[in-house]
Order: C-alpha cells, then sequence, then structure tokens
C-alpha cells in the first residue's frame, strides 16, 4: 500500500516536472521542491494517482451535493464547508485581483465536486463523537469529481484532501490530476491540547488554530482552560470564579458566547472540544473566587495564608463540584470530560490537623494517595451522573483509582525507558489509552525536532493485539508557560503536523525522507491560507507569509 | 550629536506610564547614560530564508527600542543570493530563491539604510566568502572551485577558487558596487567555516599550492585569499569585520581589521578575547549570543548573565573590545517566528552591551524589568513572546 502510494506521488512529481518547472538547488546539491506539486498531508490510507491533469476555473467549478445524498442545502456543515474550501482553492488568486478568467477552458477541466453522503443519518446535525465515521472515498475525473462518505464528518475530510490535490501550475492556474483515494484515519482520537490558563489565549488564535487543525486532520481540541495561574472561564454558576481568578476580568477571560463560538466553529470542522477542568491540584487560582475550596496550608499549628489542592475533606467541595459540572456539562456538548487529576501536591494536606483527623477517621494511615483517591472517586462519581464519559491524567491511574470502564487513561510521563511500559499497564488493564508522551510540542529545542514527533509509535509497547486496539489515539500538548499568541501559532505548526500524520495515516508510513518533501509542501500551504507556520529548514515558498497573524 | 538625543528619546518614553484612569505621568528624573560599548549589534540571515521587507523594518523598530545600534545583514549565503546586483544582475536572477518575488532590489536596500539612519543605526553588510557562497556560483560561473573525484570534475563546487585572478576581479568590482550602497564604512567579509576538501580534489589548485611553496597546508592559501579580500576593502576604505577564523588561521591582516568570535563557551571564547586583543586586534563578541539556538524555558538568563570582559587582559586589551552581537541565524527562522524568536531575549543581549555590569547583575532583579519592558514591545506592535506565565494589560490579538 505504501508502495502504491510513492509510485502515485512520484508519478505527480515528474508530471510536474514535465511541466517545465526551473530546477532549483540547495546548497547540498540536492533538488529544492518547488511548491506547486501535489502534497497531501497527511498521507492518506490509499491513494492512486496519474499524469492526466484537469485544470479548475474559478468561474465554472462548483462544491454540490450529489443526487441521493442524505444532507443537502439545509446541511451547514456542509454549505459552510464548501465554500470554504472554493476559497482556500481559489480565494488567493482573487487576493492578486486576476478578475479575469478565459471563458473558454483549455484543456479538459474538472467543473464539478459532487459530495454525497450515503448513510441515511448524515449527522449533519449533531457533534463529532467518539466513534464518528470519517471515512471517505474520492474520485477526481472530469468533467466532475465525487466525493463519498458514510457521514459529514469524511466529506469533511475528503475535502480537505481534494483542495490538496489542487495545484498552482506556472500560468497561476488551478489543476488536479486523475486521482482515486481511499482514506480513514487509523487512530480516532486525534487531538491538540492547549493550555488558556498560563496566558491567555485570545479567541481569534483560538479559531485559526482550529482551521489550522482540519487542514490536519485533527479531530479532537482539548481544551485546557483553566488551571493554577488563571481561571479565565466565565462561569453562570460561579461568576467570581473568572472575576477574581482571571489575569483580567474583563479583558482576559471567555465569555459564554466565546464558548459558544469555538464549539461551533470546531463543530464546522468536525472537530471536538473537550474541556479539562483539573483537579484537586492544578487549582490556585479557582480559590480566588471560591472561598473554602481550597486547602488552608498550615505552619505548625496556624494557617499560614497559602492554599493548596482542593479541600477533599469538605462537604461543600463536592456540592459546589457537583453544581460547577453540571453547568459544564450543559455548555460543552462533547460526550467527554477531561478531569485533569495529575500532580498532586501532598505538602499542604499533610501540614492540615483537620485532614490529619479525616485521615485517621478513614484510617488512610498517612498514605495520601488514598485520600487523594477518595477525592478522585467522589468526583467520578458526580461527573458520571451527568451522563460524560471522561478523561483523566495517567496518575489517577497509576493511584489506582476505580475507575469506570470507559475511562479514558491519558499517559503523558515518559518512564525510565519511555512510555511503552505505562501503555502495556493501562492496556492491560483494559482502559482505552491516549498518548501525549512524546509530543509535548512545548518542550522546544534546536533543530528539526518535528522528525523525532514522526518517528514515535504508539504501540511500541509489549502487548497483546487485543491491548494495542486500546489505544485510540494521541494528543499533540502546547503548555502555555512560554507560549501565548505572539508566538502560538508557529510554534504548534508545522511540528504538529508532524503528529497528525501518525495518527491518521497508516503505521507503515515512516519514511522522514518523503515526509520531509510533503511536510514542506503542506507548509507552504498553510502560509497561503494565512497561518504563519514556521520553517522546517533554510529554504522558500512561493508565496511568503505576509503578517496576517 | 542627533545619536544620543535618539537614545534619550527612547529613555524618555520608556519613563511615561499610565494610571488606572489612563492618565499619562512622568516622575521627576535625572538621567545621565552612555553606552558602554559602542558597538551593539543584531544578526539577521536573508540567505537561509528570505526576510520580507516588512520583518526586517519591524526588527529595526524594536532595535531602536533596545538600544541596538548595528543592523548586521547577513544578506548572502550558500542558499540563496537575494541581493539584485547593479553589475552582477546573475548572481540574484540565478541565484536567489526566485528572481523576482526573493530579492532585495537597489530601492529596497536604500530603504532599509534609510530607516536604520533615522533610528541611528548602521547597517554592515556581510558578503561572507570564500566559503558560504554556493548560490554566488549559479549566477557567476567560474567563481567557485570545481571539484573533482580522481581526474574527474564532478559536478559540485566548493568554495571561491583562489587561484583563478578572474576570481579576484570579480570580488573587487562587486565590493566596490556593495561600498557605493552601503555607507557604512565597516564591511564584513565573512572568511569563516571554509571546507578544504574541494580545493584539496582540485588537480589545478594542488599545484598552484606547490607553485607557491605551501605545501599541504591549505589554510595558506585561504589566507592568501583573506589578505587579497582586506586589500579590497581597504582601498575601498573601508574597516573590515571577518570571523574569528581567520585570525585562527593566519596573522597577515591589517591591525584594524576587527575580529569577530563566534565559537564556543565561556573559557574558550575568553580565551579567544585574550589572544586576540593581545595581538592587538579589535574584537567583536557573539558566541554566548547565537539565539537562534532555543531551549526550553528561561534561556534569557543565558544571554543576560554574560561577562564579555571576563578574560585575562590588561586595561589596554579590554578597551579592544568594541561591542558584540546577538546573531539570529535563518536556517529554522523565517517571517512566520522570527519576532518572537528575537524578542524579547535579544534584549538581554542589548543590556549587557548598553548598561553597567555591576547595577546589572542580578537575573532576578532584571526580571521584572524585562518582563515590563516585554509587555511595552507589544503596545509598540512589536509580537514579543512571553519570559514566564503572566499576561500584559494588552494582549498580542492576532492581526
Amino acid at each position: 500500500m505504501a508502495a502504491l502510494v510513492k509510485i502515485g506521488v512520484l508519478i505527480l512529481i515528474a508530471a510536474a516536472v514535465c511541466q517545465g518547472y526551473q530546477d532549483i538547488y540547495d546548497f547540498d546539491g540536492k533538488k529544492l521542491q518547488d511548491t506547486d506539486y501535489v502534497s497531501l498531508w497527511p498521507l492518506p490510507q490509499k491513494v492512486q494517482s496519474s499524469a492526466t491533469a484537469f485544470k479548475l476555473s474559478s468561474v465554472n467549478f462548483q462544491i454540490i451535493h450529489a443526487k441521493g445524498s442524505s444532507a443537502g442545502s439545509s446541511c451547514s456543515i456542509l454549505q459552510t464547508a464548501f465554500r470554504r474550501y472554493f476559497d482556500y482553492i481559489f480565494g488567493y488568486k482573487k487576493k492578486q485581483n486576476t478578475k479575469w478568467e478565459p471563458k473558454k477552458t483549455f484543456g479538459e477541466a474538472v467543473t464539478q465536486l459532487q459530495v454525497l453522503i450515503t448513510s441515511t443519518d448524515s449527522e449533519c446535525d449533531g457533534f463529532p463523537d467518539p466513534k464518528a465515521d470519517e471515512s471517505y472515498e474520492l474520485s477526481v475525473d472530469q468533467p466532475a469529481a465525487m466525493l463519498k462518505a458514510s457521514k459529514v464528518w469524511g466529506a469533511l475530510r475528503g475535502l480537505e484532501t481534494f483542495s490538496q490535490l489542487v495545484y498552482e501550475d506556472e500560468y497561476g492556474s488551478r489543476n488536479i490530476n486523475k486521482t482515486e483515494v481511499s482514506d480513514f484515519p487509523r487512530f480516532a482520537h486525534r487531538g491538540i491540547l492547549l493550555d488558556t490558563s498560563r496566558h491567555y489565549v485570545p479567541l481569534k488564535v483560538i479559531l485559526a488554530n482550529l482551521d489550522a487543525m482540519a487542514w490536519n486532520k485533527f479531530n479532537v481540541f482539548h481544551w485546557h482552560i483553566v488551571d493554577d495561574n488563571s481561571f479565565p472561564y466565565m462561569s453562570r454558576t460561579f461568576p467570581d470564579l473568572s472575576q477574581q481568578g482571571a489575569y483580567h476580568p474583563y479583558t482576559h477571560v471567555y465569555t459564554p458566547s466565546d464558548v459558544k463560538m469555538v464549539i461551533e466553529f470546531a463543530r464546522m470542522r468536525g472537530i471536538r472540544v473537550i474541556p479539562e477542568f483539573d483537579t484537586p491540584g492544578h487549582t490556585q487560582s479557582w480559590g480566588k473566587g471560591q472561598k473554602d475550596l481550597l486547602t488552608p496550608c498550615y505552619s505548625g499549628s496556624t494557617p499560614n495564608g497559602n492554599y493548596g489542592p482542593v479541600n477533599p475533606i469538605l462537604n461543600s467541595t463536592y456540592e459546589f463540584m457537583a453544581d460547577f459540572f453540571k453547568e459544564v456539562s450543559t455548555v460543552f456538548p462533547d460526550a467527554y470530560v477531561h478531569l485533569g487529576g495529575d500532580e498532586v501536591d501532598f505538602t499542604c494536606w499533610k501540614s492540615n490537623p483537620d485532614i490529619t483527623k479525616f485521615m485517621d477517621d478513614h484510617a488512610f494511615g498517612r498514605d495520601y494517595s488514598k485520600l487523594e483517591s477518595y477525592y478522585i472517586q467522589r468526583l467520578l462519581d458526580i461527573v458520571s451522573t451527568t451522563s460524560k464519559g471522561y478523561m483523566i491524567w495517567q496518575e489517577v491511574f497509576d493511584n489506582g483509582v476505580k475507575l469506570k470502564p470507559d475511562t479514558l487513561v491519558h499517559v503523558w510521563m515518559n518512564g525510565a525507558s519511555g512510555f511503552g511500559e505505562e501503555l502495556a499497564r493501562v492496556t492491560a488493564a483494559g482502559f482505552n489509552t491516549l498518548l501525549s508522551a512524546p509530543w509535548y510540542l512545548d518542550w522546544i529545542s534546536y533543530g528539526q525536532d518535528w522528525e523525532k514527533y514522526y518517528k514515535a509509535e504508539p504501540q511500541d509497547f509489549k502487548g497483546t493485539e487485543q491491548q494495542k486496539k486500546l489505544v485510540i489515539g494521541g494528543e499533540a500538548c502546547l503548555w502555555g508557560e512560554y507560549v501565548d499568541a505572539t508566538n502560538l501559532t508557529p510554534r504548534l505548526w508545522p511540528r504538529a503536523s508532524a503528529v497528525s500524520e501518525r495518527l491518521w495515516s497508516d503505521k507503515s508510513v515512516r519514511d522522514v525522507n518523503d515526509a520531509y518533501i510533503r511536510l514542506n509542501q503542506h507548509r507552504c500551504r498553510m502560509i497561503e491560507r494565512g497561518i504563519p507556520a514556521e520553517p522546517l529548514f533554510s529554504g522558500y515558498c512561493r508565496h511568503e507569509y505576509k503578517g496576517n497573524l | 550629536m542627533v545619536w544620543g538625543a535618539l537614545r534619550g528619546l527612547e529613555s524618555l518614553s520608556q519613563l511615561v506610564y499610565q494610571d488606572d484612569y489612563g492618565v499619562h505621568y512622568i516622575n521627576k528624573t535625572e538621567i545621565e547614560d552612555f553606552p558602554r560599548f559602542p558597538f551593539r549589534g543584531l544578526l539577521l540571515d536573508t540567505s537561509r530564508h528570505y526576510l520580507p521587507l516588512y520583518a526586517i523594518m519591524e526588527t529595526l523598530d524594536a532595535m531602536s527600542y533596545t538600544k541596538l545600534n548595528v543592523f548586521h545583514w547577513h544578506i548572502v549565503d550558500d542558499p540563496s543570493f537575494p541581493y539584485q546586483s547593479k553589475l552582477f544582475p546573475d548572481l540574484s536572477n540565478k541565484g536567489a530563491f526566485h528572481p523576482m518575488t526573493h530579492v532585495y532590489t537597489q530601492s529596497d536596500v536604500r530603504r532599509v539604510i534609510e530607516h536604520s539612519r533615522l533610528r541611528g543605526i548602521r547597517v554592515v553588510p556581510e558578503f561572507d566568502s570564500p566559503g558560504h557562497t554556493q548560490s554566488w556560483g549559479r549566477g557567476q560561473p567560474d567563481l567557485l572551485t570545481p571539484c573533482y573525484r580522481g581526474d574527474v570534475p564532478s559536478g559540485t563546487y566548493g568554495p571561491v577558487n583562489p587561484i583563478l585572478r578572474s576570481s579576484y576581479v570579480f570580488m573587487a568590482k562587486l565590493l566596490k558596487e556593495v561600498a557605493s550602497v552601503f555607507p557604512d564604512s565597516y564591511l564584513h567579509l565573512g572568511g569563516d567555516e571554509v571546507d578544504f576538501t574541494c580545493w584539496k580534489s582540485n588537480p589545478d589548485v594542488r599545484s598552484f599550492m606547490k607553485t607557491m611553496g605551501f605545501g599541504t597546508d591549505f589554510s595558506k592559501l585561504e589566507s592568501l585569499y583573506v589578505e587579497y579580500m582586506v586589500n579590497i576593502s581597504a582601498s575601498l576604505n573601508r574597516t573590515s569585520i571577518v570571523w574569528q577564523d581567520v585570525f585562527d588561521y593566519h596573522e597577515k591582516i591589517p591591525k584594524d581589521t576587527v575580529l569577530e568570535i563566534w565559537k564556543g563557551l565561556p573559557p574558550a571564547y575568553a580565551q579567544e578575547m585574550s589572544r586576540m586583543t593581545q595581538a592587538g586586534y579589535r574584537v567583536l563578541l557573539s558566541a554566548p549570543w547565537y539565539i537562534n539556538h532555543i531551549r526550553y524555558g528561561q534561556d534569557w538568563r543565558d544571554s543576560y548573565t554574560v561577562k564579555p570582559l571576563n578574560f585575562s587582559g590588561t586595561e589596554t586589551q579590554k578597551r579592544l573590545v568594541i561591542g558584540g552581537e546577538v546573531c539570529m541565524w535563518g536556517e529554522y527562522v523565517d517571517a512566520t517566528n522570527l519576532s518572537p524568536r528575537l524578542w524579547p531575549r535579544a534584549c538581554a543581549a542589548a543590556e549587557r552591551l548598553w548598561s553597567d555590569e555591576n547595577q546589572t547583575s542580578s537575573t532576578d532583579e532584571a526580571f521584572p524589568r524585562i518582563t515590563n519592558f516585554r509587555c511595552r514591545l507589544l503596545r509598540r506592535g512589536i509580537r514579543a513572546e512571553p519570559l514566564d506565565v503572566g499576561h500584559c494589560q494588552r494582549e498580542f490579538q492576532g492581526f
């Protein structure tokens, strides 16, 4: 399968070369790739292409619903997508002010892309869920190309692939070659984590990155919305949380309308929004607007004014959590919510005499992980009543908390020999697992670090086939200690793209050299679409970044 | 002089603050100021990636906010030749990434120079040779040395060919044009990282070596080339700056040549500074300030704690250190990520080069000031990245 793809890509490159591009050599004598060849990212499961090229005219090309499709003009997701992808295909042409188009089509042209949703329920008015069918088939021929998918989610993925097959020739015309694509994702959960607590990230930037995620076929936005440093989430039940806890109660918050916008913008792109409200640790900012939520720390026998994790011994804590997560479950429609549970520091609990008494009363001894488990257990029970599934960081599993069978365990730590051992442990216990450990993109370093993200393999651990199937995907994480709107986008792209191919494409797609060629062009395409994706190495794009974001 | 007024205006603007009502205030203040080092540079590399003019202009603006006063324009190198030459148009026609869209026209260059001048910033161009010249060969055939595999040319090329008179005729003409375009009295000739492999492989070069009595010591051949170059520069009334490699390999360069140190960690470059200043040369330090080398965390502190005069030498020697440069090499940098990668990290070196070391020795004390300065850069439209968790009153919203 991989060989077929390679041949396909080679034929395409050969075709483009025959059109007389100037060969450009880099200082190693290696031919630099021009940016107008077709370049697919992530690589579809099956691509068969040819040297037959068709033209696309912005005057008479249309994306339409095919006859018999279960989705039609009332399908907002597709209507919006058709316009968006038309713009991607022809948009930059408009920016160059070329209004003139030949009325006659020279050579053969593709005048239509027909989109056929084959399942009776297109899911057009719904939200993508963990079991969404993202498969599609694309057949590019003239006069009409055909995109077939069972659900709208597959159509969205197919539209992206179609737009990636279009290339600009040296005369500025849009071309596309006769191609057959059959595609589906290897992993169902392909996410990006953004941290909007360490630094506030303005709405515009979140939306721009959701766009970029769609271009890379990511389908989950893991919104690590609050943490120690600030609480920008405006809660209608507890307005003081952001009023007291945000960096600024007006300028550095996400209003309910902001949140709605993110969720709908994501839905239009087939992206799930999973919020993370991380407790009992990582909650300093919660305590500013919610008195008595956090544990008062003691120095000797007196409170010292500092606060620690959420106070697990008070009933008021659980009443608060019940009300809070009830709101969260109505605001965020996804089937899952991330509850955090990582890095709980026991020092403050240890110092508090009321907690010590509680430990004795419950016969926990001095094992505070038992107290942590007690808290998490009660929290999980609360969240279960909201009919949401939950995701937790690996510590909750590692500490032996009793978890529901559909819990998603998020592996982020690299043990002495990598993440394999933890994956083995979690899957052996029968839980669905997500991998992030090799993909902490905030850990920048000099050079082409995308290669190491590309090489990480989620099934690289000792386990049965059954176990390996329990790894349902992964997430690239961009923690916010050193990241905000000034540098978020170039830091995320195209490095996160390496992860997107690992999670979408076939396991055998591992050739870093081929990936470099395609990723380079994909990066230039992202720039053309307005995202400042940083360079992989020395070189250029035909259309450089113009400073618009 | 106006240059002092420009620096003073900047300081004045930094004294102004606003209260919660938006009213502007300035406190009664007395300032006496002057730079510790006269040469405080920033290097941009426009060969590994083309940098559009707006990115260069923005960098110059930010430089003026932090009192950096030399723009070291590493304009051409191996990957591309974007400088559009009047005399040799093929250099960019064949050597730029794209001859129309990825070039600096003469008018572009004039704009950069004037934009800099108005901010009291000198523009020192670097035309690096004999190495780092792959892109030159595309538009100037016979300039580069043909490499050999055995008795046959292999099709690849090496550094500038030092045995042909035509090389020096060309370089003299080009540098004469460069001197007419760039008014600064300094010219950077490069001279770094010359790979001798290609020269060794070429039979004509080997035979030249024999004639000159150089044996197999190719550093003598490089020395010959560099001497010619420095002489050309001198004849054009230019002071030459060269990378330390030139000093490390040879001695016969005019005493007024400025040497730029780029290699090594503190013990190594400190020793190099001792050696160079002892030999009587003026020195620029950039080794600890290669901020293209990114890492996780607050690496601005590494730049800040550099002590440029921490080397063994006399007072006279120490006075030969005229300053330093913070370098942003372009392998992984272009307009998409230039600003956040440069700012505010380059500010650490900027303070080190201007301020008194005794008063600015603590990174913890500097932290609140540089954090504040970063928010000021944001207000002024510079996309400076955060140094740590926190916020600015007015965030960058995306354009």
